[in-house]
């Protein structure tokens, strides 16, 4: 490698940084900078090592991590790949939050594709830098690279028993071209140093210190730039799609504090609503309790979850309305002909997000420039819905990621951003606008219920015959459901006679992905009544599931097709591997010792396994359930394969742990209901997330190392977790569960 | 309204509506941003701080009847964030999102100090206050463990 030659479209920057070191080579297009390509979607930048790698004198490490933090772990995680490559030691890297910059590429959390989709990308990254520290090291002493070799931040020439280190190197390496990521030399696998490691969160000294760095701690404190900020309330018309008709803005406007009140028009992006602003947060809030509002509430307003129960059951009396989405044999003949046949209308309802931190954002314009820190799961989407709210090109629009209080997919819609830079528009000053959990619950893009109407037979030997399953969902245009069942969704294509209807009821209330979206609650569907099969065919119900994933009737229409969502599934089922789910089945068996003992009266333990974003997941839960339908979670089993790597096993556990707490507050208590086109549940006095007390003693995760390259870990763990429970309560009271919440069913946590 | 309040040892003067609730003035008006707003109405407990040495939920606290108690937030657990229950927070990991946490800690530490070796049960029952959205309830239970033995630890060698 040698220094590189400059030409028209390519140039070097190397950057003085405090401490005295230096930044390696920044190379950038300059022409596509200029015009802000890549940056209000043009083409994208190749990805370089110094977006991501600064090098101090003295060898201290920043490496920035490049997507959005949600509690998954993502900023640890990303960068701990860059830094094995590199072949630094973990201890002296710092890591920093990259803001939204089209330099890092892709930048959004969702689906559980933040390791599938930068595994490549960040080991490249690193090995890259570490290649240009080897050629400036080679070139330094006049040596072949090939005699060189690195550990622990240095560079090492064992012949003549020379070593530089990183940092002595930093500046010549800012002159060495980076070389091709494709073909860059990465690590064998078995030298890894950090991937692997169980390593803490890279926040966890700012988190148990208290320091503001959570969206909703911005401030004149944190950023110069904010000087002056004002803090507002929105009252958005609680019927979505609602428009002011009246407001008392001019009373508002007198009251202690209050800078501004004013009508906001529904638009793009926007709800209508009256905006508040105040010198302080509490005197807006205050004043919101003054206000006097009559509204336009628009068609929504006749949501009603209560009708919609009754329109299911509509539905169902009737001959689908709707073609098949896929149909095998002849599942009516089939049903008819059955020695035995089980039938149950299932459902799981609306759920809020309920992020503990609610949405917010704050906003500075100032010269046609708009400044925004907020938590976004698509911060390219929430710029560009600043940019259109505030008037200016995407390019105008800075947009600071700050680390998300949770946020299960809500903050994959950009609302509240747009909200915060159109009253900061009005305003002419930084503004913070803060939801209350009230409004953050009262208008969720919501999790999407299903009533599902289901039937199977099995035949005198027991064999499992035919399966019809009618579902009826929501969506806004009344067409595509939000929940529906895909053509792949097991157990399609393993058994001979399978049929599954979609319909969908039109809902204005806007649905939204959830964390697992789909998966979260048609696991609990697909799982609940799979064993009802399992006990009409008098199996085993554990067996029962490897006995019909050996029998794959229908066979794949191309195996080698990528899944085409987030549960596999064209028709062919591509990207569903029954053998690994197997594997996990045995695996979760053994762990959990499945029929090996005979546990107490009123205890037992139930199955299920779910196949999503490309991870293969099975668990066992052991329930207790006394003679008040008090249930206590004992113990629970989770058995994963993502494939060859897990990247950070302290925070896998963790992001397996979360998934089934979360599935354990599903089962039993959340629920939204919606009546007059309103979220009856407010806050958590009525939507009621477990607490530890009500938590299991332990949750194990067994990961099998498999052949196949890494997925994701955010969402997989949790549709499994729901059946589980469900199965366990049926083989403990022979009470069978056909809807959630439990709680709505008389059951209460122990 | 003025008022005065000692918060993390200090004297300080606030001029506030009375009925503001201590979070928002600890948050906005003194610029302690470790304790969270999660509900507003004690429901949540990423709040959570010590007034008179006992966990409060400070959303539920208007500021008039914060005057003259000492207070202890998040930043004043420990000058130093070397509390055992920080020092074992970071080791094993405990945060996901890390929002609740602060406030997680505040309910255990006020714990730690009226019970230096709780059992599980009485974990439980001294963090029924506090909710976690992330579910990191299995190491918090551990980390309170952790964090008493490490003080107990301490305390022998004191000794």
């Amino acid at each position: 490698m040698s220094p590189v030659a400059l030409d028209r479209r390519s140039f070097l920057r190397v950057t003085a940084i405090a401490g005295g070191g230096l930044l390696i080579a920044a190379y950038v297009d300059p022409i596509a900078d200029l015009l802000g390509q890549g940056r209000g979607g043009g083409p994208a930048v190749p990805l370089v090592p110094s977006a991501f790698i600064k090098i101090a004198a003295d060898g201290r490490v920043t490496i920035i991590g490049k997507n959005p933090e949600i509690g998954q772990g993502i900023k640890t995680t990303l960068p701990m790949i860059i830094a094995d490559e590199l072949d630094v030691d973990w201890k002296t890297v710092t890591v920093e939050q990259g803001d939204l910059d089209a330099k890092y590429g892709a930048q959004s959390a969702g689906g559980s594709t933040a390791v599938p989709t930068n595994w490549n990308g960040m080991r490249q990254i690193g090995a890259a830098a570490r290649q240009m520290l080897v050629a400036a090291a080679a070139a330094t002493w006049n040596v072949s690279e090939s005699e060189l070799t690195t550990a622990s931040g240095k560079v090492m020439h064992a012949a003549s028993k020379r070593t530089m280190g990183y940092g002595e190197l930093a500046a010549k390496a800012a002159t060495m071209t980076p070389p091709d990521m494709a073909s860059v030399k990465l690590k064998d696998p078995k030298d890894y140093k950090i991937i692997g490691q169980r390593i803490p969160g890279v926040d966890n000294a700012a988190i148990v210190t208290g320091k503001p760095i959570f969206g909703i701690d911005v401030s004149e404190a944190t950023s110069p730039h904010l000087a002056g900020l004002l803090y507002a309330v929105f009252q958005r018309c609680p019927v979505f799609g609602g428009r002011v008709a009246t407001a008392n803005v001019d009373d508002i406007k007198k009251l202690p504090g209050v800078k501004q009140a004013f009508i906001v028009e529904p638009a793009q992006n926007l709800s209508g609503g009256v905006a508040i602003v105040a010198d302080s947060w509490w005197q807006a809030q205050t004043a919101r309790q003054q206000l006097k509002v009559t509204w336009n509430e628009g068609a929504a307003a006749n949501d009603s979850t209560t009708a919609y129960a009754a329109k299911a059951k509509e539905i169902w009396a009737q001959p689908p309305a709707v073609q098949a989405t896929r149909a095998d044999g002849d599942v009516d003949a089939a049903l008819k002909g059955a020695a035995k046949v089980v039938e149950g209308e299932y459902f799981y309802p609306f759920l809020s997000h309920a992020a503990l931190e609610p949405m917010n954002a704050t906003v500075a314009i100032k010269d046609g420039k708009v400044e925004i820190w907020a938590g976004a799961q698509q911060p390219s989407g929430g710029r560009t819905q600043a940019a259109e709210v505030a008037g200016v090109t995407p390019a105008d629009v800075t947009l600071h990621m700050v680390r998300m209080g949770g946020s299960f997919g809500r903050r994959l819609q950009n609302d509240f951003i747009a909200e915060a830079v159109n009253i900061a528009k009005v305003v002419g000053a930084p503004v913070q606008l803060r939801w209350t959990r009230e409004d953050d619950m009262g208008h969720d893009y919501y999790r999407a219920a299903a009533h599902h109407s289901l039937k199977a037979g099995v035949d005198a030997s027991g064999k499992f015959i035919a399966w019809r399953d009618h579902v009826v969902t929501f969506g806004p245009d009344g067409q595509r459901g939000a929940s529906a069942i895909g053509a792949a969704e097991f157990p399609a294509r393993f058994v001979p006679n399978y049929a599954v209807y979609n319909s969908v009821i039109q809902m204005s209330t806007p649905t939204g992905a959830m964390r697992a979206p789909g998966s979260n609650g048609n696991g609990f569907i697909m799982q609940s009544f799979f064993d009802e099969v399992a006990h009409a065919a008098g199996k085993d119900p554990l067996q029962f599931r490897i006995d019909t994933l050996a029998s794959l009737i229908v066979p794949p229409v191309d195996p080698n097709a990528a899944p085409a969502g987030g549960r596999g599934g064209g028709p062919g089922g591509g990207g569903f591997d029954p053998k690994r789910m197997t594997g996990v089945l045995e695996l979760v068996r053994d762990k959990s010792g499945w029929g090996k003992t005979k546990p107490p009266a009123g205890t037992a333990m139930g199955v299920a396994f779910y196949f999503s974003h490309s991870g293969y997941f099975a668990e066992v839960a052991e329930v207790s359930v006394d003679a008040q339908k008090r249930v206590k979670v004992n113990r629970v089993w989770v058995a994963a394969d993502i494939g060859r790597q897990i990247v950070n096993p302290l925070n896998a556990e963790a992001q397996v742990q979360s998934a089934v707490v979360e599935g354990l507050s599903q089962i039993m208590a959340l629920e939204i209901t919606i009546e007059k086109g309103r979220a009856v549940q407010s806050n958590f006095d009525q939507y009621q997330a477990m607490k530890m007390r009500e938590s299991p003693t332990s949750i194990e995760a067994h990961f099998l190392t498999t052949d196949n390259n890494p997925t994701g870990l955010g969402e997989p763990a949790l549709p499994p977790i729901l059946p589980a429970v469900a199965n366990a309560i049926f083989a403990a009271t022979g009470t069978r569960v056909r809807s959630v919440p439990i709680s709505k069913l008389g059951f209460k946590w122990a | 309204m003025k008022f005065d309040l000692n918060v993390n040892g200090k004297a300080v003067s606030v001029d506030v509506p009375q009925d503001m609730p201590l979070l928002w003035v600890l948050r906005d008006a003194l610029h302690l941003h470790g304790t969270k707003y999660g509900c507003g109405i004690g429901e949540c407990g990423a709040c959570t701080v010590h007034m008179r040495g006992r966990a409060m939920k400070s959303c539920q606290v208007p500021v008039a009847n914060a005057a003259g108690a000492p207070i202890v937030t998040i930043e004043g657990l420990s000058p130093t964030g070397t509390h055992p229950l920080q020092q074992v927070w970071k080791e094993i990991d405990v945060p996901d999102c890390g929002y609740c946490q602060g406030g997680q800690i505040m309910a255990a530490a006020a714990l730690l100090t009226a019970n230096p070796a709780p059992t599980d049960a009485q974990i439980d029952t001294a963090m029924s206050g506090n909710i976690c959205r992330c579910g990191t309830y299995l190491r918090i239970r551990d980390g309170i463990h952790r964090a008493a033995a490490v003080a107990a630890g301490v305390k022998k060698e004191v000794a």
